[in-house]
């Protein structure tokens, strides 16, 4: 298959720049995401690659050969658009065979490959079908079945399933996968949805405003945020962020915060990093603050969402801030009861005044 | 009691009547008076009920030849509507779907063009009709409607063109179709219904217009509106001849947008309402 790279890729509109020098290897065979909240130009980035848009500055290689230039059929990628953009007048197969037909391939061979992908992706029986007669579902599975049959180096996928309902976006979710690893292809999927990032792909890169806020594996990610965007933007339910204070810097590379409550807590942090005084935010995903029985930061219970399987809290602490908390779903607490909250020094996160981590990451985060 | 409601819609109902007949009385009396006699027809007190005879249209028959000037006005006004497609076609494509800064702006250029007055360019098109030996053929009126309607094919077809989503002709463009194709495969299947309408537009544009027709054609190219008026000379008005003359001027294109007044609707209103 192939691999994409982005050399200082950048791209403005009359003037406005909306990606701000890109600089990513996407691997061979690798799902990689393209995460962001709207407007962070991943989609514009994925039309880069396309060649839907053209690029301002920076070089983008396909297999180590400059594409920037080359028109997007000879680049050999296909696209699945959000809207499915299906020829509305053409049936399924034609659908699906347009592009072989454009590429002047006789039709038994047409036939041929229309029929894999249709037995692929379970749309045997509706290949003489208009697109209209189809479920969105349905449609979805054309659109990537028209991407199938060209065998492309590289399929891209634009926020394929948004338009879908819930559960039918998980189904697609499960099964987009499978055909990743069926088809061993490389893919680079773009979505607003951190929870279809996390479970869909080999790598996640995370882009804010332009530009790549951190790219590593979902579990790197999860794990290592490289700044307090990232580690909110990553984890469902988002991680609880409280306004602190270095109070002690200690040898080992650890530090004591004072939060605004004036509890203290030790957070492992890069020697050097910290001074006394600093202001600091202490950052913790919900799953990693446990009750305690005494002895742990205090704070009120405002609301209890069951979920069934587990429960979340919202509570406030001395300092007025709002933690949420993921427990057992059998939990008996309720609102305006006071609980004592633990959190391990080893699941905290540690951010300095511009945002970054003050933890060491390992060198596989970017 | 009469809700209010209901009082609303019969009075917009007598509106639309009282309107309609007003407009299409004058057509109305025009195919009637065909079929007096000269007498009749210039008659102080209006005739509404009469012998009718078919002397006037014998007679029309025996001045002039009203095929020749039938097959004028068909070959004009379709042609003037495929060449004028076939220019604004590419044009509304390009807007459509490539627009820059300033394509707002042309698009109300062109249509600004359409507010200047015909006769104030009829000279240089006169002289530019005359140096290239234009005058009186079909091709040079056919050239002139088109450009004439252009700007209002170009309108339509742009809003058309407009309906069809980006994303469809990005997908072919990946697919490997270069701009040939995606008008071919594309845009014209999907849009058809409002290439339809606009055609429709464009035929009875062309077939109406009178201004150039009468101005740059004599004989041999000349249409059916130059047949109307040949019909109100100067030896004395003939109204009957002239009523008869005109409904046989009129009535191919009137059967034609009454046999085809959904399609009409539909562009004349498209785009008006989501």
């Amino acid at each position: 298959m192939a691999t994409v790279q982005l050399k200082q890729v950048r791209k403005s509109y009359d003037g406005f720049e909306v990606i701000k020098g890109v600089d990513l290897t996407i691997r061979d065979q690798e799902l990689t995401v393209f995460v962001g909240p709207s407007g962070c130009g991943k989609s514009t980035l994925l039309r880069l690659i396309a060649g839907l848009e053209e690029i301002t500055s920076g070089d983008l290689l396909i297999d180590h050969q400059r594409a920037n230039d080359v028109a997007p059929a000879k680049r050999g990628l296909a696209i699945v658009f959000q809207s499915y953009a299906l020829y509305p007048h053409m049936n399924v197969a034609d659908n699906m065979s347009f592009s072989l037909k454009l590429a002047g391939i006789p039709k038994p061979e047409r036939d041929k490959k229309v029929m894999e992908a249709a037995r692929i992706l379970n749309l045997e029986t509706f290949l003489d079908r208009k697109p209209k007669a189809l479920s969105g579902g349905q449609r979805q599975r054309v659109a990537i079945g028209r991407a199938i049959v060209r065998d492309p180096k590289v399929f891209l996928f634009d926020e394929p399933l948004s338009n879908l309902d819930a559960a039918l976006r998980v189904r697609m979710r499960l099964e987009l996968t499978k055909l990743h690893r069926q088809l061993r292809a490389t893919m680079i999927y773009v979505t607003h949805d951190q929870v279809e990032a996390m479970t869909m792909a080999d790598r996640i890169v995370v882009l804010q405003a332009g530009i790549i806020e951190q790219v590593g594996s979902p579990m790197d990610l999860y794990r290592y945020p490289r700044n307090i965007f990232v580690a909110g933007f990553i984890g469902s339910p988002k991680m609880n962020f409280m306004e602190a204070s270095i109070a002690q810097v200690l040898q080992g590379g650890s530090v004591v915060v004072a939060l605004a409550n004036g509890a203290t807590l030790s957070v492992p942090a890069v020697d050097g990093m910290a001074g006394a005084g600093d202001k600091v935010t202490v950052g913790i995903r919900p799953e990693h603050i446990s009750l305690a029985s005494s002895d742990g930061i205090s704070a009120q219970v405002q609301t209890v969402e069951h979920l069934g399987s587990e429960s979340y809290l919202h509570l406030n602490i001395a300092s007025g801030e709002l933690l949420t908390v993921r427990i057992n779903g059998e939990t008996t607490v309720v609102p305006d009861q006071q609980v004592q909250l633990k959190m391990e020094p080893r699941s905290l996160h540690l951010f300095n005044k511009e945002g970054s981590t003050m933890r060491s990451l390992p060198t596989s985060t970017a | 009691m009469i809700s209010s409601k209901l009082r609303q819609k019969w009075a917009v109902t007598l509106l639309a009547w009282s309107v309609a007949l007003l407009l299409a009385f004058p057509v109305f009396w025009i195919v009637l008076t065909g079929f007096k006699t000269e007498t009749e027809a210039i008659s102080r007190v209006p005739h509404f009920f009469f012998h009718p005879t078919l002397e006037n249209y014998q007679a029309v028959g025996e001045r002039a030849n009203y095929f020749h000037f039938a097959w004028n006005s068909i070959v004009v006004s379709l042609g003037s509507t495929f060449l004028a497609l076939l220019l604004a076609i590419p044009c509304s494509y390009a807007m459509a779907f490539f627009p820059t800064k300033r394509t707002k702006d042309t698009l109300l250029w062109m249509l600004s063009t359409k507010m200047m007055p015909s006769v104030g360019v009829l000279v240089p098109i006169y002289l530019i009709f005359r140096d290239t030996g234009l005058l009186d053929t079909k091709t040079g009126l056919l050239a002139i409607d088109a450009m004439l309607n252009l700007p209002i094919i170009i309108w339509m077809l742009y809003t058309f063109f407009k309906e069809v989503p980006r994303e469809v002709l990005e997908a072919a463009r990946m697919d490997g179709a270069g701009p040939l194709r995606e008008l071919y495969d594309l845009l014209l299947p999907l849009s058809m219904p409002g290439i339809a309408s606009t055609s429709l537009l464009a035929i009875i544009l062309a077939w109406n217009e009178a201004f150039w027709s009468l101005t740059l054609t004599a004989a041999k190219a000349a249409p059916l509106t130059a047949f109307i008026a040949s019909f109100s000379s100067p030896e004395g008005l003939f109204y009957a001849k002239l009523s008869a003359a005109s409904t046989m001027a009129i009535a191919p294109i009137l059967l034609l947008g009454w046999a085809s007044q959904k399609q009409l609707v539909r562009g004349l209103t498209f785009g008006a309402v989501k």
